[in-house]
């Protein structure tokens, strides 16, 4: 239950979707799977530091197909994460404001999230596949 | 509170006693270093993709030579620490946002920042451990 009884404005069912919108809760949605992704990080480190029994076991388990279909999700959150922020930066300098740039930038950071990702795995595919 | 302590107090101009609360002057500093530490974090984050991406097919002995390097530790250490600084930023919005109950909201705060002084402590430590170990 809620401290406060503040009336509360209509939510998101009320608004037809629109990119702005949907670049902005991304934005929020990617921040916060990264932040659960660092996980992997810390573990990734902690493995090698541990020896190779442990860190052979680690591969084998972000080389699984379980594994690898977190980690495309991971890395497509991360490219999006960094071109929305990077597109933030731009617009926190005060540059970008006006509604057409607006939904223009914020199709760009949709975009190329998608292209980072497919390229990032393509050159991982041809490489032979991670781990 | 004594009488006197309030005609004390009362002597205050209200400017004074109103001066210092709120976020009017520590507030800023919450946006600014969410933005310094995403600023490092374009240059870091690039490279520590690019560091992985070379790390592909590395058995156990290349990754630990990889990370040993002194460039490679200093800035995975950088990487590290960065992130879970600005992580604990933006949770701390998003906490703020969305949770309306007092104590669930200090609750989750506190301990979004304690696990990630632990996250970062330990990823140090490990590196740390990799780049000394011969």
């Amino acid at each position: 239950m809620a401290d406060t009884q503040r009336p509360t404005s209509p939510h998101l069912q009320i608004y037809r979707w629109q990119v702005q919108m949907v670049s902005s809760i991304l934005h929020r949605a990617t921040g916060i799977a990264l932040a659960v992704g660092s996980v992997v990080v810390i573990c990734g480190l902690l493995q090698l530091a541990a020896g190779e029994d442990s860190f052979n076991r680690f591969k084998s388990i972000i080389g699984s197909p379980v594994g690898m279909l977190l980690l495309i999700g991971w890395s497509w959150a991360l490219f999006y994460h960094l071109c929305n922020g990077i597109r933030h930066l731009i617009q926190d300098a005060g540059a970008g404001y006006a509604i057409p740039q607006f939904v223009r930038s914020s199709w760009l950071s949709v975009a190329g999230s998608i292209v980072l990702t497919v390229l990032v795995w393509t050159y991982v595919l041809m490489a032979g596949g991670a781990a | 509170m004594s009488a006197k302590d309030i005609a004390i107090k009362d002597q205050r101009n209200p400017l004074k006693v109103a001066r210092g609360l709120g976020s009017s002057q520590s507030g800023v500093s919450h946006w600014w270093t969410q933005r310094v530490t995403a600023a490092a974090l374009v240059l870091l984050g690039v490279w520590f993709v690019v560091f992985v991406l070379c790390m592909l097919h590395a058995d156990y002995a290349a990754a630990h030579a990889a990370v040993a390097k002194p460039w490679n530790a200093l800035l995975l250490i950088a990487f590290v620490l960065t992130m879970f600084w600005h992580a604990v930023l933006g949770l701390q919005v998003v906490v703020e946002d969305y949770v309306h109950t007092r104590w669930k909201e200090v609750v989750l705060l506190v301990a979004i920042k304690f696990l990630a002084v632990l996250g970062a402590l330990a990823s140090v430590l490990a590196v740390l451990r990799i780049a000394l170990t011969p």
